[in-house]
Formats: structure tokens, C-alpha cells, sequence
């Protein structure tokens, strides 16, 4: 089986979605003759030309508006928000028109795009490069949202995505891009939309999770299993629609939830699984549903040791880890 | 002198570069090196750069070879520097702070091992999850037996399966040592995260106060001023004005007024203004050039039908066009009573959406404030306003002789897509006429 970057895994499946669909086509700023700021997008130009890759201005309603028009008249446009901080300017589209055209219409229009924008810090990017802005469109129904944690998970998602009949939003870990490294089979496989993933099972903790700071999660579960704490770890990879009944089973396994992202802790996702497992288990809890996220602070600091403060990493997930195991 | 070793790591170069290629050493070991000097040359996909130290030294050893490539935060090299009066060389590191908190607060006991915990901190020992409490039910365990393993001796889900499982199910053993349950949550029982068990403060904002008695002050924007404010600026946008005036000799119609005015009042409860007049006067004009009585609509121009006269009444908060509807079926007296009506309404603040809707054309008193000459804005979207300014004794030349007369002026702005000069002309030559033409035959009724 191949091995590959996550980022290889993001280009691939875009490929291979562009070529088995003509009606799929990329736009974005920089996609085209550069690339793409990150080089996802490398390639696709000179294999598909410029009516399929389209380097757009730098006008990320209009990147938005325009993959909706496409996709209300058949297309099915992957748009690209350069880093997900500048796609703030687009919400209005995406909230407003993408994810309610189809309950506006009465089902008769419906608006298959798929968004690409890449989430999260420790790249040294500050405040306009390291935003997770999940928490922003998580409310909305009508849209569907991905963050695979490796490769495979990430070209699964996508082009499950590409083939989803409604909106997506692919939140892309940049952090990840080349930083992780995985088996990426060769054939065409879909993730589904709307499946959680068990990624290590254990019965001390359950952690749940989803993005980068499963790497964390995954690292520390193996060094704390020598400690005599075994760890149940799930992957949420899609943030809307939650997968219910996987966050039950995985709480149930335990008792002891501890839920981790990166997007801050007031308003995050956390809270969202948080009450769905205190509606549904109350009496099968064994300690309070502790969670791990980043601080509730403006902004991700631009300065090396603020940002290191932010950041999750390996040792603060392991503490978390090991206190609600002794809890 | 005491000295530390410090560890030069490779630094993040740039944004999503995870590792980097020592391309050539500047030092080798045993050189000194300044703050800042370049020790190494490093390669990656996105910059070639010079690696400056982040410490004054010597360098001691290389850890990193020319060529090899490494991720981002490996040590590549080892620098002795001197350390001013201090006694350690404190590996500062990475002790976070709540790794530090959460070593203090548990006396990380590794392993399952709680033997000595039971002696120590037992403040969670009566405090039972509902999960703990729903399987000793289920199993009919008394928990006063069970050993807990949890943090404060507290009894887990897990030490409640292990417990049924050994088989000890329904013996209550010996009572338990009566025990003060801990009631105060506040410890760390509730802090889950290990960023936030302190809210970070809010950065304060000093807001300068405005001072008072200032050269200039605000005043809010009303409903009113704001309609009026954009009717005014979509008009002058849209509508090319052109602006043309008459003068009208009203010395007849003055007359006829004085000699009526008393009566009409008494009769009618109303003022007969001059104002009745010109209406009538309009009305009839526009009739004869009912051009005036339009709307452009880009490929074409709606001519209305029916002539509703949108009247402009001021107050002191602004300008109201109410309209008197079918103006063009109302006699003299009938239109007095109308203005009056109207103005009425207007002052008492009684106006509804219907008094204001369905105008065709406008009519400005504009004399009753005094103005002699006044250059109005077209009520969009028609076609045309004309004014009616003050009326003054002036000496005039009849038939080569002066004469004192009474004089008027009527002021007409046009929209000049659809009316030109001659047009406009003529239709306030028939006003003019109209006005000229009332003396003491005319019948208000």
C-alpha cells in the first residue's frame, strides 16, 4: 500500500474525483498556476486545465457564491478558502445560501459543493493562519462538516465529500500537511460522511477527539498503557452530523469521558458531545466529562512561547489523561 | 565561573515545515559564538537560511551532520555558555504548568497501586458516581466495603466491576470507619481542563471621555430625516434638473380673495389661501399638457391619468408631501378645504400611508416662508415641482405706464428626460394665464 503525506492523500483524491466526474472543478485563490499556498493543488492545472482549476480573486464570498451558483446548476465545485481564516467573509454564503437551499426549495435545488479550508496552528501563522473556526459553522444544519486526523481518513472524506448531494465542509489540518505520513490505499474507497472511527480501544478512559490533536491522544495512550492506563480513543472525523450512537458505545465503555480539540473550549464541539452523553448516560458516568481544549483567548499568539502555550501537544493531553484515569 | 550547556534546536523556519537539511556548518566545535552569529546554513522547501544562535558561547558539540535532514525541534547542536551567579543550570524546559500542578495535587501514584493512598487523602471516599452507584445496585454490593482506588479514595466504576467480579457480591463486611464526606467541590474536582482553571484577564480599554462644550455636537438622525435624506439624494442622482421661472401678475386674484376671504371663513370654517388658487390654476394646466403629469421608466414614460397634487407642508422637525387625490375633479372651495385638511393632519402629526401615496406632481408654497425664488428637488419619481413664492407689491410697466401690481413668481424644476424647455414653457405660461385670469366673475363653487 502507498505511503503518502496527508497533504499527497488531499491532492489525490481531488485527482481521481476530477477524473472520474467532469463535472467536478476546483477554484480558489492560487489553485491554478501556483498550486496552491500550500501545494495541494499542484498538478491539477496542467491535467485539467484552467476551465476545471480556476485561480479566482481574492474574494472568498465571491469563491463561495460562485461554487453555490455552479452547484445549484449541476456542478460540483471544490472550493478552496486558502487558510479557513479568511473565510469568514464567505459564512453568509455559506450559512445563508449553501446550507439552506434545499429546505428553502422545498427539495427541488440543491447545492453539492465541497469546501476546502485548512485549520489550525503551531505553524508559526498567528492570528490570520491558525484559526479553528469549526465552532462557527458547527450550528448550522443543512451543512455537513469533515476533519480527518491522517491520509487515509483525509482522501476517504474527500471524495465522499465530492460525492455527497449536499454541502460539505472539509476542514483540512495544515499542521498535518507534512507532518503526517500514512498508508493511503491506491483504489477508490470512500470514508462515510457521518461515522465515527475507534482508533485504540481501552477501558480506563475514553477520550474523544478529532483533527491534529488525536496524534497527541494516540502518542500518550500508547505511553501511559505502560503505566497501567489503557485508553479508549475515538475519532469523531465527522463534526456535523455527530455520530451519536459511537460517542455512547465509546463513553459506555468506560464511564470517564475527556473530550480534546484544539477550536477553543467555550462554544467548541466539546460542549455539543459533552451534553449529548449527559442527556443520554447519566448513570453509567463515572466521573465528570472533563475536557481539553485551547484557551479562550482572541487569538493564537504570533510569539513562539505563546504559541507553544496554546498549542496542545503530547505531555498536556497526557496529563489530562492520566488525571481523569485517577480520578 | 560556572557554565551551562544549551541545546541548539532547529526552529521553525516557516509556516507548515516540519523538518529541515543542515546544509553547512559555519563553526566547528571548540569556536566561540556571539548572540545572533550564524552557525549553520539550513535547506527546506521553502527558505534557505543562515541559523543564528540564540546564545553567547562556545560551541561544544555538533549533533547534526551537513546534509541531514531533521524535524523541526531536534537538538543540532550543543553550546557552553557561563552562567552569572547562579548555582544551577536549571534545564528550564518544558515543566508546564499544569503538568506542575496536577504532580503537586496527586502524589502520582504510577501503576494501580493505591495502598498508600487509602492512608493518605480520603476526601472523595463517600462521593459516588451515578455509574458506581447503578452497578453496586445492580450487583447488591454495599460500597462502604469496597477498596477505592480514585483520586481521594474515591470507589471507580472500575474498582465496582473488580469488586463483583472477586465474588464479594452482598456481604456487607465490616461497617466502614465513619468518615466526614467532603461537601466542597470547589477543590480540584471540576477543573478539567489544563489551560483554563484560571480565566485570563481581560485586557483593560481605556476609553478617552468625551469632553463636553465642544466646538460641535451630535444630533441622532431621525425616521424622518432619514426618508427625507434619501429621497432627496435618489432624486438629484437619478434626475437630471433643469430649472426655469415665471413671474405672474396675481393682482386680480388678490382682489378676489379680500372680497371673499370673510365669508368663505365664516361659511366654510376655513382660510381661502391663494393657495386654493394655484392649485386650481395647475390643475387646469396640466390638463392641456398632461406630459407634466409623468414618470420616466427607462424605455418608456408612464403618463398618469389621474392628477393627485402631492402638497409640500413644512414643520419645524421637516417636509411632508401629502396628496390631495383627484385634484383635477375638486373645485376652488373644494381644494381650499382640502389644504387645509391636510396641513391639519400634518402639524398634528395624523398623516397616514394613504395621505401620502399615489402623488403625480408637486406643489411647494414656498412664498408662505417668503421666499421670492427657490430652486426645489423633484418629488421622485415625478416629473416635475413647481413653487408658488411670496407675493409682493411691485412697480410694473402696462402699456408703457408703471404701475403698482401684485407679483409672484412660480419656480418649476423639470426632469429633463422627459420635459425640455418648450414644453415647460408653455405649461407655465398656462399657469401664468390660469392665475391672470381669476377676477370677480370667477366662482369658487
Amino acid at each position: 500500500m502507498p505511503v503518502m503525506e496527508y497533504i499527497d492523500a488531499i491532492r489525490l483524491a481531488m485527482k481521481e474525483e476530477m477524473e472520474r466526474d467532469e463535472d467536478v472543478f476546483v477554484l480558489g485563490e492560487d489553485v491554478g498556476y501556483k498550486g496552491g499556498v500550500f501545494s495541494t493543488t499542484k498538478g491539477l492545472l496542467e491535467q485539467f486545465g484552467e476551465d476545471r482549476v480556476m485561480d479566482t480573486p481574492l474574494a472568498e464570498s465571491a469563491i463561495a457564491g460562485v461554487a453555490i451558483g455552479a452547484a445549484m446548476y449541476g456542478m460540483k465545485p471544490i472550493a478552496e478558502m486558502q487558510y479557513s481564516d479568511f473565510m469568514f467573509p464567505a459564512t453568509n454564503q455559506i450559512i445563508s445560501e449553501a446550507a439552506k437551499i434545499r429546505y428553502r426549495s422545498n427539495n427541488d435545488w440543491s447545492c453539492p459543493i465541497v469546501i476546502r479550508a485548512p485549520i489550525g496552528g503551531g505553524v508559526f501563522g498567528g492570528l490570520y493562519h491558525s484559526q479553528c473556526p469549526e465552532s462557527v459553522f458547527f450550528g448550522t444544519p443543512g451543512l455537513k462538516i469533515v476533519a480527518p486526523f491522517r491520509a487515509y481518513d483525509a482522501k476517504g472524506l474527500l471524495k465522499a465529500a465530492v460525492r455527497d448531494p449536499d454541502p460539505v465542509l472539509f476542514f483540512e489540518n495544515k499542521k498535518c500537511y507534512k507532518l503526517i505520513v500514512g498508508d493511503v490505499p491506491e483504489d477508490d474507497y470512500t470514508v462515510p460522511i457521518g461515522e465515527a472511527n475507534v482508533l485504540r480501544e481501552g477501558d480506563d478512559i475514553t477520550v474523544i477527539s478529532y483533527s491534529l490533536p488525536l496524534h497527541f491522544i494516540l502518542e500518550a495512550a500508547e505511553e501511559l498503557e505502560e503505566e497501567g492506563i489503557t485508553s479508549h480513543v475515538l475519532d469523531l472525523r465527522t463534526l456535523q452530523p455527530l455520530d451519536k450512537e459511537s460517542i455512547l458505545a465509546a463513553a459506555r465503555r468506560t464511564g470517564k469521558v475527556l473530550i480534546i480539540h484544539e477550536d477553543n473550549k467555550f462554544g467548541g464541539i466539546g460542549g455539543e458531545v459533552s451534553a449529548i452523553i449527559a442527556e443520554e448516560m447519566l448513570f453509567e458516568l463515572d466521573a465528570p466529562i472533563m475536557r481539553l481544549c485551547g484557551p479562550d483567548v482572541p487569538a493564537m499568539p504570533i510569539n513562539p512561547p505563546g504559541e507553544k502555550f496554546f498549542m496542545l501537544n503530547k505531555d498536556k493531553v497526557k496529563e489530562a489523561m492520566r488525571q481523569l484515569a485517577l480520578y | 565561573m560556572k557554565t551551562t550547556l544549551t541545546e541548539i534546536v532547529m526552529p521553525q523556519l516557516a509556516e507548515s515545515l516540519v523538518s529541515a537539511t543542515i546544509d553547512k556548518w559555519l563553526k566547528k566545535p571548540g569556536d566561540t559564538i556571539d548572540m545572533y552569529e550564524p552557525i549553520c546554513e539550513v535547506l527546506t522547501d521553502k527558505v534557505n537560511a543562515e541559523l543564528p544562535s540564540t546564545i553567547r558561547g562556545t560551541l561544544r558539540k555538533i549533533l547534526v551532520g551537513e546534509g541531514e535532514n531533521v524535524p523541526v525541534g531536534t537538538p543540532i547542536c550543543i553550546i557552553e555558555s557561563e552562567v552569572l551567579g547562579s548555582s544551577e543550570s536549571g534545564d528550564s524546559g518544558d515543566a508546564g504548568t499544569g503538568t506542575a500542578r496536577f504532580a503537586a495535587e496527586t502524589s502520582v501514584a504510577n501503576g494501580q497501586g493505591s495502598v498508600q493512598e487509602e492512608e493518605g487523602d480520603t476526601s472523595m471516599r463517600h462521593r459516588y458516581s451515578p455509574a458506581v452507584q447503578q452497578l453496586a445496585a445492580q450487583h447488591g454490593i454495599v460500597l462502604a466495603s469496597v477498596k477505592g482506588t480514585g483520586l481521594g479514595g474515591r470507589i471507580t466504576r472500575k474498582d465496582v466491576l473488580a469488586y463483583a467480579a472477586s465474588g464479594n457480591t452482598g456481604t456487607p463486611a465490616g461497617a466502614a470507619p465513619a468518615q466526614s464526606i467532603n461537601m466542597d467541590t470547589k477543590e480540584t474536582v471540576r477543573t478539567s481542563g489544563l489551560h483554563l482553571t484560571e480565566s485570563p484577564p481581560f485586557p483593560a480599554i481605556e476609553v478617552e471621555n468625551l469632553q463636553q462644550g465642544r466646538s460641535e455636537y451630535m444630533i441622532d438622525v431621525t425616521p424622518l430625516r432619514n426618508t427625507i435624506a434619501r429621497n432627496m439624494r435618489q432624486s438629484v442622482t437619478e434626475i437630471p434638473h433643469a430649472w426655469t421661472t415665471i413671474e405672474v401678475d396675481v393682482t386680480n386674484l388678490v382682489v378676489l380673495r379680500n372680497k371673499l376671504k370673510d365669508e368663505f371663513m365664516k361659511r366654510e370654517g376655513v382660510n381661502l389661501t391663494y393657495l386654493a388658487f394655484l392649485l386650481k390654476a395647475v390643475v387646469n394646466a396640466i390638463k392641456d399638457y398632461p406630459i407634466m403629469n409623468s414618470v420616466w421608466a427607462v424605455d418608456k414614460i408612464i403618463v398618469k391619468r389621474d392628477i393627485n397634487l402631492s402638497l409640500a407642508v413644512g414643520t419645524e422637525e421637516g417636509v411632508w408631501t401629502p396628496v390631495i387625490k383627484h385634484a383635477d375633479q375638486k373645485n376652488i372651495a373644494g381644494l381650499a378645504r382640502e389644504v387645509d385638511e391636510l396641513a391639519r393632519k400634518t402639524r398634528e402629526g395624523k398623516l397616514t400611508m394613504s395621505d401620502m401615496q399615489g402623488g403625480t406632481f408637486t406643489i411647494n408654497n414656498t412664498g408662505s416662508f417668503g421666499s421670492i425664488l427657490s430652486y426645489p428637488i423633484i418629488n421622485y419619481p415625478q416629473a416635475a415641482i413647481l413653487t408658488f413664492e411670496s407675493i409682493v407689491k411691485r412697480p410694473v410697466v402696462i402699456n408703457d405706464m408703471i404701475a403698482v401690481r401684485s407679483m409672484a413668481n412660480l419656480c418649476l424644476s423639470l426632469d429633463h428626460r422627459i420635459l425640455d424647455g418648450v414644453i415647460c414653457g408653455r405649461f407655465l405660461q398656462r399657469v401664468k394665464d390660469n392665475l391672470e385670469g381669476f377676477d370677480l366673475d370667477t366662482k369658487l363653487y
